[in-house]
This record gives structure tokens, C-alpha cells and sequence, in this order.
């Protein structure tokens, strides 16, 4: 991927970054109250069934015209 | 575009609005339409020169807004082509007196009673007053994009702004795109642009050292024949696709595949 001149493709790393960026500004919300959300949700969902910590993915992204919140949290199996 | 009234718009400043209002004005004038420009960035008179015109400007718009003069006085007709018009920024800094309620006025007056076909409204940087402005009268928006982080990132912001303003019609155009950068993967493509913005392409224009030596002499890129590929080319092509023609997106890429992504997603939508 990386060349021998450190050419991997900067568009991609750019297109990366504005999309994260772009779904944290379109939420009106700061990546680091996603982080706050994403411990207090996770306390929460803890209560009533075990998950398993910092196996679980918390984000907004665009589908279509809207914002979607997107929680992944896996299920400890018993 | 169905919009008689219609706003250039990016967010970031910098990013060829003016350039943008001036060449496509003057293209849509000379396939016969009749066009006025209306500079809005006020404190910051910038368009005058673009085109050339400065010498000419005796009423401004402040000057309308607030009754010094008529109109029809204000108007600074152009030399090159005769349907084509300016409606200069004032210099004076009291940005007060930019109403949206006498934009609206004005604006509508040149539709009905001036008899123009198609108002362009060069709007300043910044997501404030004036842009506020600039945009309130509009129903159409071209909102000009680089192909770089901050310039995507305000243009995000300059569309959900529009669209909560009720502009319905928003156009996007991807200027200074360098072809070769594209190519070694170090710049955004028009198909990762369009993706990450979800709004409509209406123009692709190059990096093009003509639009410096044109806006030099004050003379529209757009309005002479240039290079096949090159900016005024573009800038035409801008105007005809306005007037609702289906002109095809020249490859600026030499690599196949920049081509066949944008028809992906023409073919999509």
C-alpha cells in the first residue's frame, strides 16, 4: 500500500477524515461527547444485560438524507 | 435550473465564488440571456474588478437599499456583451444596511420589472449576515467547492444551511481540480466530493492559469475561446447545463477509470 516513497493515497486518508468529520458536524455533536454517550450508553445497556466492554462500535453516519445513530453492541453469551 | 435568482456560494473563502459569479454571468449573457451579477460581499467590492467594470461603478447597492438612487442607475451595463449587467458591493463597511427584506425587493424588481432573466448573487465568505443575505432571495444555489478538507467540510455546512433556507435547487461545481493529482491519488475525485456532499454536479473546473491572466486584464475567462479542457470551457459548459442542456463531463483524467465512476453515478441517479 505505502510505496517506497511513503505514496499511499492521500485522497483516501483526506475522504476518511471528512466523512468522520462530517457526521460528528452534521449531529452537532463533538467527538468527544461521543465519547461521553458512548460510556454512559454502555452503563446503561450493562444494567440489564452483560455486554462486552470495548467490543462495541457507537456512531452517526449518514443513510440517505438523515443522520442515523448506530449502536453495535455485542452480547456476552453465557 | 429552473431558479431565476440564483447564489454562488462555498462557505470558506478563497475558493473562486467571484470568479465563478463572473464567468458563468457572462457565459448565460452571451448565450442570450439577460443577466445581472450582484456583488453582496459589502465592505470587500470585488466583482467590479473581476470583470473589468470598476471604472464604471457610480451607484452601488447600499445605494439602492437604502434610495440614493433608482434601480435601473445602478446597473453598469457591460462592453463585451450587451445583456450583461453589474450590481456593485458598496465599500462602506455598515453591513446594517444589507436587509434581507430590500434584497428580496431588489431582486424581485429586476425579475419583473427590469424584464432580467437570470440574477447572480456573488455571496461573501462566511455563514453570517451576509451570506444570509445574498442567499434569502434566491431560490437556486451553485455552491463552489476545492477539492480539499476545510473547503468540503464549509460546504457541508453552506448546503444544510441552504436547504433549511429553502433553496431547493443546489448545484454543486468542483473547482480547481488538478487532473494529475488525481491521478497519483493525492487528490479528492469528483465521484468522492459528490459522494460525501449528496448534491448534484453541475460543473467541473480545472486549475487553469488563465483565470488569473483573465481576471488580470478584467476579462471573463468564459467569454473567449481558450483551451478545450480548460476553465472557460467549464465555466460554459456551466451556463449551457443552467439553461438545462445535457453536456457531457469532459475526462480531464488521462486513467479510464475517473470517467467511468462519474458515469456510475449519473447512470444512478
Amino acid at each position: 500500500m505505502f510505496g517506497l516513497f511513503g505514496r499511499g493515497k492521500s485522497k483516501d486518508k483526506l475522504k476518511e477524515r471528512l466523512k468522520l468529520v462530517l457526521s460528528y458536524d452534521r449531529a452537532g455533536l463533538t467527538p468527544g461527547k461521543m465519547e461521553e454517550l458512548k460510556d454512559e450508553l454502555l452503563q446503561v445497556i450493562s444494567k440489564y444485560f452483560p455486554a462486552t466492554e470495548g467490543d462495541y462500535d457507537v456512531n452517526v453516519e449518514q443513510q440517505g438524507n438523515r443522520m442515523v445513530f448506530v449502536a453495535n453492541l455485542p452480547v456476552q453469551k453465557k | 435550473m429552473n431558479a431565476k435568482a440564483i447564489v454562488v456560494t462555498s462557505g470558506k473563502g478563497g475558493v473562486g465564488k467571484t470568479t465563478t459569479t463572473a464567468n458563468v454571468g457572462a457565459a448565460l449573457a452571451q448565450l442570450g440571456e439577460k443577466v445581472v451579477v450582484i456583488d453582496t460581499d459589502v465592505g470587500l467590492r470585488n466583482l467590479d474588478v473581476v470583470m473589468g467594470l470598476e471604472g464604471r461603478v457610480v451607484f452601488d447597492l447600499i445605494d439602492v437599499f437604502e434610495g440614493r438612487c433608482k434601480l435601473k442607475q445602478a446597473l453598469i451595463r457591460d462592453k463585451r456583451v450587451e445583456t450583461l449587467h453589474l450590481l456593485a458591493a458598496s465599500q462602506v463597511k455598515d453591513k446594517s444596511a444589507l436587509s434581507e427584506e430590500r434584497m428580496k425587493e431588489t431582486v424581485t424588481a429586476l425579475l419583473e420589472e427590469e424584464g432580467f432573466d437570470r440574477v447572480v448573487i456573488d455571496s461573501p465568505a462566511g455563514i453570517e449576515g451576509g451570506f444570509q443575505t445574498a442567499a434569502s432571495a434566491a431560490t437556486g444555489a451553485l455552491v463552489v467547492v476545492n477539492p480539499e478538507v476545510s473547503s468540503v467540510r464549509d460546504a457541508d455546512r453552506i448546503i444544510g444551511l441552504l436547504e433549511a433556507r429553502e433553496v431547493t435547487e443546489v448545484k454543486l461545481i468542483i473547482n480547481r481540480m488538478r487532473p494529475k493529482m488525481v491521478e497519483r491519488g493525492d487528490m479528492l475525485e469528483v465521484a468522492d466530493v459528490l459522494e460525501i456532499l449528496g448534491v448534484k454536479l453541475i460543473g467541473i473546473v480545472p486549475e487553469d492559469e488563465q483565470i488569473l491572466i483573465s481576471t488580470n486584464i478584467g476579462s471573463p475567462a468564459s467569454l473567449e475561446e481558450g483551451a478545450k479542457n480548460g476553465a472557460g470551457t467549464a465555466f460554459r459548459d456551466i451556463a449551457r447545463r443552467i439553461q438545462g442542456e445535457d453536456i457531457p463531463y469532459p475526462n480531464f483524467e488521462r486513467s479510464g477509470g475517473f470517467l467511468a465512476s462519474l458515469r456510475r453515478l449519473f447512470g444512478s441517479n
